[in-house]
């Protein structure tokens, strides 16, 4: 019998829309989003009788860009090929792609495994092809009245990447995605925040059962809740003694479960052959003429060595794009100076605080952060008093208040760090000393714990500002006067 | 704009669909000429059917680039003519719009697909017509109701709004009743277009010459063999002395991949047919299906009932023949017999500089008389080697067998099409 216990594997085929200006096979706009349906549509990408297809070249540059920069081989000659099959959104009723000649094979990508260090993850392949169109259901698919089709999300192109399942947990799956992702912005070629840019399938089994296929997942928290899910559903059919059985299953997003696809999905024979009205591609030539910028790993250990970023704070910083930007441009003043504190700021604070309130990095003005950072390296204001700073600073922006500088929202809540001769310092002391009795007699009975309690008070008292370092020693200084 | 045109077509030969009964009349090659365009070719704001009532009511809001060219020129579209259903077929007889008549006798047809085209140019309707060859379609009814037509390179005219039947085998070509009239035309519709990525930068400007002095014909034994008519091969024999007389030398020779010619050709078309045919599931074309059904059964109710048997016949055979399990077998073996005979046009080209024979193996049948679908396939055995290879191809009137007009044709090397136009008006002027 299998273990439940058993190693996972994993495998994902990745579906990314590529950022280029018009369609793969016609001229029609790929910004579509902000439109009304079926306005960004052609003869070409509505398949009307008699239209042909014309390769946008840019688009195979970008995926040569793709494949280069994964370390895979562009193949001599490639092909496209009809992949034939039935479905409403497909208005040629075959989808043009590239099936056993592809654009590239080979390559990898390095992510950090679950054991911490670098891993390869192998890809089989990068293949290109256009984008469906799309169905909005009125009502559910089975039930519903009727269906609308709106083409305009037809013939964009995609890339499908296909790794080797080289991955060993859901949390690794999703690294993949986000290290992925992260390249494929570094190149300009991919845009993560357009909605249904992406798309994955991910290959799923226990070590010596069958494998299933998850479609179907859109998001990139998706991936690791799908594959959870699965890799729970599996083990436990295993412990109570049953068959995985060999199937496709969709991911439910809005459940967080996956669910078995219908049998007649499974025994698709989609009838492969070459496009007749394209010709092959003999493109290899033009790999030497790419060239690449610099991609995650490089500036990783660039942010390592020219700001003496700790190894995770430089992969958080740089595994995004926009982020890693974001970081340069806050310390570009004073490099030297301020990279220690921005890159802790930046990754470990304000990261979560984004993410809390589901705030994009889009709008932080990074001046504005310049400004924190100094406040904070200049010793003006507690950490305490500059996580306040910034919230007071992001809430301003997202409820499109004017926004203040970091000096003056310290100046409006008077959080300017409280210094040994400071009146209020040494009244807050006294009055906490006063205060609690209990406390003193407990730390006079040799419990440390009160001194923390004492502390807390008089933080408290000054709202944060009290300089940590300060106040342990005056407030002992206080005590001993005491006799305590 | 050079005024209006007025067409008041007497179609006693149903070789229009559709016809226009005015037209702007425009300036250049073909200022003041009547075009008929075959229904397979798409045309804006006229109804284009490819004979088939899946496609009823389809209006193109675009014109294919050859219509765009054609007007262009100064041309009038006459109207669309009629075809075997998607270009299936070699007699005009499988139209959902009924057959079209041979003009030069009633009772046969005019040969297919382009069989509208040829009887609309025969019947003196229009100086000259368009029709698309996948395997023999301009150059069949063109023998077959005495007149010429080319079936140029592969690649020499741009597809772009053609309704496709097969897509690798397939072009567009003129129709006319002189080979300086095809000729023309062919400079017309000829030339790169950026939206057919098969399409080559080869325009055709040639005024026909009849010099043919040194000129040498190979002479394939398999196209005077078995199943070709011997009164056929007589009159074809004695056009091809005629040539000789013109100064051109004869060399027998042997195309040997012809013996897998037929099934390499029909493996291909319906591989490509059945794939070029699977959008038209009543969604956005045909009749309304049932959709208290699911997708799959509503499709299957609109195609089964829409589509002509000969149609159905090809989706299926080409169906089965992309299958997995089967693709190796039929499609990947039929694109090796098609390097085959491209090789071995290759071969002869090398010692001779065109190739001649009939161009169909008969005279015009009987209506109806190819009613099993084998032996209709089997007319196409001289036409389909240039289809395959790619290579251009012309069938002008070389005499009659019972009465009727036998096709002779030359085939040339790849884009040597004026070449080929060459041979055709140095015959037609030396007997005219
Ligand atoms: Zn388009």
């Amino acid at each position: 019998m299998t273990d439940p216990d058993g190693q996972v594997i994993v495998g994902l085929e990745v579906h990314c829309q590529l950022d280029t200006k018009s369609k793969l096979f016609c001229g029609c706009s790929t910004d579509y989003r902000n439109d009304g349906p079926n306005t960004h549509v052609c003869p070409i990408c509505l398949g009307l009788p008699g239209a042909m297809p014309a390769l946008n070249k840019k688009a195979i540059e970008y995926a040569m860009k793709v494949a280069k920069a994964l370390n895979c081989e562009i193949v001599n000659e490639a092909e496209f090929s009809r992949k034939n099959y039935f479905y409403p959104d497909l208005d040629k009723a075959y989808q043009i792609t590239q099936y056993d000649k592809p654009l590239a094979e080979g390559g990898y990508l390095e992510i950090e495994s679950d054991e911490g260090g670098e891993k390869k993850v192998r890809l089989t392949r990068i293949h290109v092809e256009e984008d469906p169109g799309r169905l909005v259901h009125m009502g559910n698919a089975e039930r519903g009245k009727y269906s609308l089709v709106d083409y305009n999300r037809a013939g964009i192109p995609l890339i499908e990447i296909v790794s080797e399942p080289d991955m060993r947990s859901p949390k690794e799956a999703r690294k993949f995605l986000n290290k992925l992702r992260a390249t494929l912005e570094y190149l300009s070629v991919f845009d993560s925040e357009k909605e249904g840019s992406l798309r994955v399938d991910a290959n799923i089994s226990i070590k010596g059962s069958e494998r299933v296929e998850v479609k179907n997942i859109t998001s990139y928290k998706g991936v690791e809740k799908a594959l959870t899910f699965e890799v729970t559903r599996q083990k436990n059919l295993i412990r109570r003694g049953q068959k995985i059985d060999r199937e496709t299953r969709h991911y439910l997003e809005a459940r967080g479960v996956t669910q078995s696809a219908r049998s007649k999905e499974q025994e698709h024979d989609y009838r492969y052959f070459p496009e007749p009205d394209l010709r092959p591609l003999r493109v290899k030539s033009w790999v030497d003429s790419i060239v690449l910028p610099e991609l995650p790993d490089a500036r990783r250990e660039r942010f390592m060595k020219q700001y003496g970023c700790s190894l995770s704070h430089a992969r958080t910083l740089t595994g995004e794009l926009k982020l890693a930007n974001f970081f340069e441009q806050v310390v570009r003043e004073d490099p030297h100076g301020l990279s220690p504190l921005a890159a802790t700021w930046i990754a470990d604070t304000l990261i979560g605080e984004l993410n809390y309130r589901d705030m994009s990095l889009d709008r932080v003005d990074p001046a504005a952060m310049t400004g924190l950072v100094r406040l904070l390296k200049a010793g003006t204001i507690t950490d305490k008093s500059g996580v306040e700073v910034m919230r007071v600073m992001l809430d301003q922006r997202l409820k499109g208040e004017a926004a203040e500088t970091p000096d003056a929202i310290v100046k409006r809540l008077g959080l300017t760090k409280s210094a040994g001769d400071d009146g209020a310092l040494i009244a807050a002391i006294e009055e906490a000393v006063n205060e609690n009795p209990k406390a003193l007699e407990d730390y006079r009975n040799g419990e440390g714990k009160a001194l923390n309690f004492l502390v807390g008070q008089v933080m408290k008292k000054t709202r944060g500002k009290a300089d940590p370092a300060i106040l342990n020693t005056m407030l002992a200084e206080a005590l001993k006067k005491r006799g305590v | 704009m050079a005024g209006t045109i007025v067409f008041e077509p007497d179609d006693r030969y149903n070789a229009f669909l559709s016809t226009a009964t005015a037209g702007p009349q425009g300036s250049g090659t073909l200022s003041g000429v009547m075009v008929a365009v075959k229904d397979n070719i798409s045309t804006r704001g006229i109804e284009t059917t490819c004979a088939s009532k899946i496609l009823k009511g389809y209006v193109p809001p675009y014109d294919a680039h050859v219509v765009g060219l054609l007007k262009a020129a100064g041309a009038t579209i006459a109207g669309k003519t009629n075809l075997d259903e998607f270009g299936m077929g070699t007699t005009t007889e499988n139209s959902a719009f009924g057959p079209t008549l041979n003009p030069r006798d009633t009772s046969r047809v005019p040969g297919g697909s382009s069989g509208g085209s040829a009887a609309a140019v025969a019947a003196g309707m229009v100086k000259v017509a368009l029709g698309t060859d996948t395997g023999g379609s301009i150059r069949c009814p063109a023998a077959f109701c005495g007149i010429v037509g080319l079936k140029p390179s592969y690649g020499r005219v741009s597809r772009y709004g053609l309704i496709a039947y097969s897509n690798s085998l397939e072009q567009i070509g003129p129709l006319g009743r002189t080979v300086s009239d095809v000729s023309t035309l062919m400079g017309v519709i000829a030339g790169y277009d950026r939206h057919d990525s098969t399409s080559q930068n080869k325009p055709y400007n040639h005024t026909p010459k009849a010099d043919i002095k040194g000129l040498k014909i190979g002479i394939p034994a398999e196209y005077f063999g078995k199943g070709v008519d011997p009164d056929v091969a007589a009159v074809v024999k004695k056009a091809i002395g005629r040539l000789e007389e013109l100064g051109a030398t004869t060399v027998p020779c042997s195309i040997p991949s012809m013996e897998y010619a037929l099934a390499a050709y029909y493996v291909t078309c319906t591989s490509e047919a059945s794939s070029n045919l699977a959008r038209f599931d009543g969604v956005r074309y045909g009749p309304a299906p049932d959709w208290k059904k699911s997708w799959h059964d509503a499709f299957q109710d609109v195609r089964g009932s829409a589509f002509g048997a000969e149609v159905r016949r090809r989706i299926m055979l080409g169906t089965f023949a992309l299958s997995s399990g089967y693709y190796g077998k039929y499609y990947a073996k039929a694109q090796v017999a098609r390097r085959n005979v491209r090789e071995d046009f290759n071969r002869i080209f090398r010692d001779v500089d065109v190739i001649a024979g009939p161009t169909m193996p008969t005279i015009a049948f009987k209506l109806k008389e190819k009613s099993d679908p084998l032996s209709m396939y089997l007319a196409d055995i001289l036409t389909v080697p240039a289809n395959l290879a790619g290579i251009p191809s012309i069938s002008v009137p070389c005499g009659t067998s019972q009465g009727m007009p036998v096709g002779l044709q030359i085939m040339g090397r790849m884009f040597e099409d004026e070449r080929v136009v060459d041979v055709a008006y140095a015959y037609e002027q030396a007997v005219n």
